[in-house]
């Protein structure tokens, strides 16, 4: 047997050079799995189908002149957006459990490499996720007359990648601590259909009971459903009778908050949960 | 340096006393077997050394890192292979070591060689681009010795690293074992409950009730619960042991108990005057050594197939 030469052992300094590695590393496991895994990726389209296509086309006739010159679809789009995001968000958050449970989390946490790093790769690769998911439901919304521009689809781009980014590191701070995957499936169950019932992602925040209105005040979701729908409703010609009873702007006690601050408000809270994520990834025994 | 320094190590959970104050040191290149009954403090002191978990008290150094305050030190120089797979099924082989190689910041012009280096070493070289998923179990250990072994690590952890294996799969896994040695300038820390396994290390500890209660080569360890058994059977049982006062009659023949059986067969043969027929001698075994320490056998002791353990193997 001939004796290889004894391999040198380069320790690089830690550098942020060496964490970003990490972050792309984890990022690109995931995109390649999601996409090694086609039947999930395609069948987490359906459910944007279903709402914007089988519930909205039913509903239509029932809404009728409601919705005045709009259809009721161009209306639910920006919903139905949301809501696929949330569900595709969650659900990568959700495979660190699956990592967990067949062992490749403990390859990743006992790296020598921050954990923030990893979790934040983590929460990238879900809002990278979310967001190429979102590009094939915004062709979807082609088909139900959004009026597309080149600045719309970047506006509303930008803004999935950051919802995207707030929910998976929303869907991480929860499941950081759940060991099974039978667990997090039930509490996905019961988070995910609230949640985004009770965002207005599927009605319009005006003439709402009160109890109603002050819960959708208090879902996070809200306040990145409001921001996307302005954007649409921005780019149709209404009379503002309409638009004030579809899109009327979103307050707190009368006061009209600017979409800046709701998308301020969505990314501070993105950065919050990541903070209490890494913070329950970081325990050492 | 010694590759592993450990001073008086404690870890309590709770009330609950793990590992109640343990010294031992491990040179560099050595092959260290680490043995003990399950809920010794064994998995306690390892996690402690690759810094999964935090001691309560006292201090331990690997490959010269202290592995409180040097924790990312310390991990870039230790390779890991756990007793349950952490391999990403749906990956390919190589992309796992990719993954490896990149969480570990390797300088990227050594990925390549590396990666085809370790992957020859484990014969899976030619299955580089096959999911893990389609692996024997068997391959899949090697790929994480393989893995473990990517970032050239100093001192390399193998938890029960055969475990689980049949016994053709688990003599190849030693055969890579032997071979790394030969290769590499490495320290191997290892757990087994397979006496075979650790009679291949150079020196075993053994941890009883939190406290190390034995440190030496299997050799010495054997020495020191008793002396070798030397049977023969002889034309004239009578006369032999008249001339050997200490000598027992048993059915097997006559028993004789001597430090050093080897040595003392050829001066029987040549000083006793009555024809030997027949002669055997046996060793303590490190079975013996386990069960004078712990008072169990290394075979009893063995992972109590548990319901986690259960579920886990169900699942494949």
């Amino acid at each position: 047997m001939t004796t290889l030469p004894v391999a040198s052992v380069v320790v690089p300094k830690r550098t942020f050079a060496l964490d970003a590695r990490a972050i792309k590393i984890v990022v690109q496991r995931d995109l390649i799995r999601t996409f090694q895994d086609r039947t999930r990726f395609i069948s987490q389209l359906i459910q944007p189908v279903l709402f914007l296509f089988v519930l909205g086309s039913g509903l239509s006739s029932l809404t009728g002149s409601a919705t005045g010159p709009i259809d009721l679809r161009t209306f639910m789009f920006p919903g139905v957006l949301a809501t696929s995001t949330l569900f595709t968000a969650m659900f990568s958050a959700m495979s660190i459990v699956w990592d967990r449970e067949f062992g490749f989390l403990r390859e990743m946490l006992v790296a020598p490499v921050r954990r923030s790093s990893i979790i934040l790769g983590k929460a990238l690769g879900g809002a990278t996720i979310a967001t190429a998911q979102a590009v094939i439901v915004m062709v979807l919304g082609a088909f139900v007359h959004v009026p597309y521009t080149f600045g719309l689809v970047l506006t509303l781009l930008a803004e999935v990648f950051l919802l995207s980014f707030t929910l998976t590191a929303f869907g991480l701070a929860i499941v950081a601590r759940i060991t099974q995957v039978q667990t997090v499936m039930g509490l996905m169950q019961m988070l995910l259909l609230p949640l985004s019932f009770l965002s207005g992602a599927l009605y319009p925040l005006s003439n709402l009971p009160t109890w109603l209105s002050i819960v959708v005040r208090f879902n996070p979701l809200t306040y990145a459903v409001h921001p996307v729908r302005t954007a649409v409703f921005a780019h149709l010609t209404l009379p503002d009778t309409v638009r004030q009873r579809l899109n009327p702007p979103l307050t707190w006690f009368g006061w009209d908050v600017p979409t800046w601050m709701q998308l301020g408000l969505v990314a501070v809270m993105g950065i919050g949960l990541m903070l209490v994520a890494i913070r329950q990834f970081q325990r050492v025994e | 340096m010694s590759a592993v320094e450990v001073r008086g190590l404690k870890k309590s959970y709770g009330e609950i006393e793990a590992v109640k104050g343990v010294d031992f040191d491990v040179q560099p290149g050595e092959t260290f077997g680490f043995l003990g009954p399950n809920g010794a403090g064994k998995s306690t002191t390892i996690k402690i050394l690759c810094t999964l978990a935090k001691a309560s008290g006292g201090s331990a150094s690997v490959a010269g890192f202290d592995v409180t305050s040097q924790r990312d030190q310390v991990r870039r120089h230790i390779g890991l292979v756990f007793q349950d797979t952490t391999l990403d099924n749906y990956l390919t082989a190589e992309l796992n070591l990719r993954f490896h190689a990149e969480l570990y910041g390797m300088p990227r012009e050594s990925v390549a060689p590396r990666l085809e280096q370790v992957l020859k070493m484990v014969g899976l070289w030619d299955r580089k681009d096959s999911k893990v998923i389609t692996f024997s179990g068997g391959m899949k250990r090697r790929l994480e010795i393989a893995r473990g072994l990517m970032h050239s690590p100093r001192v390399l952890f193998l938890d029960e690293p055969t475990v689980g294996l049949d016994p053709q799969t688990r003599a190849s896994i030693w055969q890579y074992i032997h071979e790394l040695r030969q290769q590499e300038e490495i320290t191997i820390f290892l757990t087994t409950h397979y006496m075979d396994e650790a009679e291949q290390c150079d020196r075993i500890a053994i941890m009883d009730h939190g406290l190390l209660v034995a440190l030496d080569t299997p050799a010495a360890l054997k020495a020191s619960v008793g002396t070798d058994r030397v049977t023969i059977r002889t034309s004239d049982d009578e006369e032999a042991l008249k001339r050997l006062p200490d000598a027992i009659q048993t059915g097997d023949g006559i028993v004789l108990n001597v430090e050093d059986g080897e040595g003392y067969v050829p001066k029987l043969f040549a000083e006793l005057g009555v024809p030997i027929t027949n002669v055997s001698i046996s060793k303590p075994s490190l079975d013996d050594v386990f069960l004078s320490y712990t008072g169990r056998t290394i075979r009893d002791s063995e992972v109590n197939p548990g319901m986690p353990a259960f579920f886990a193997a169900m699942r494949r």
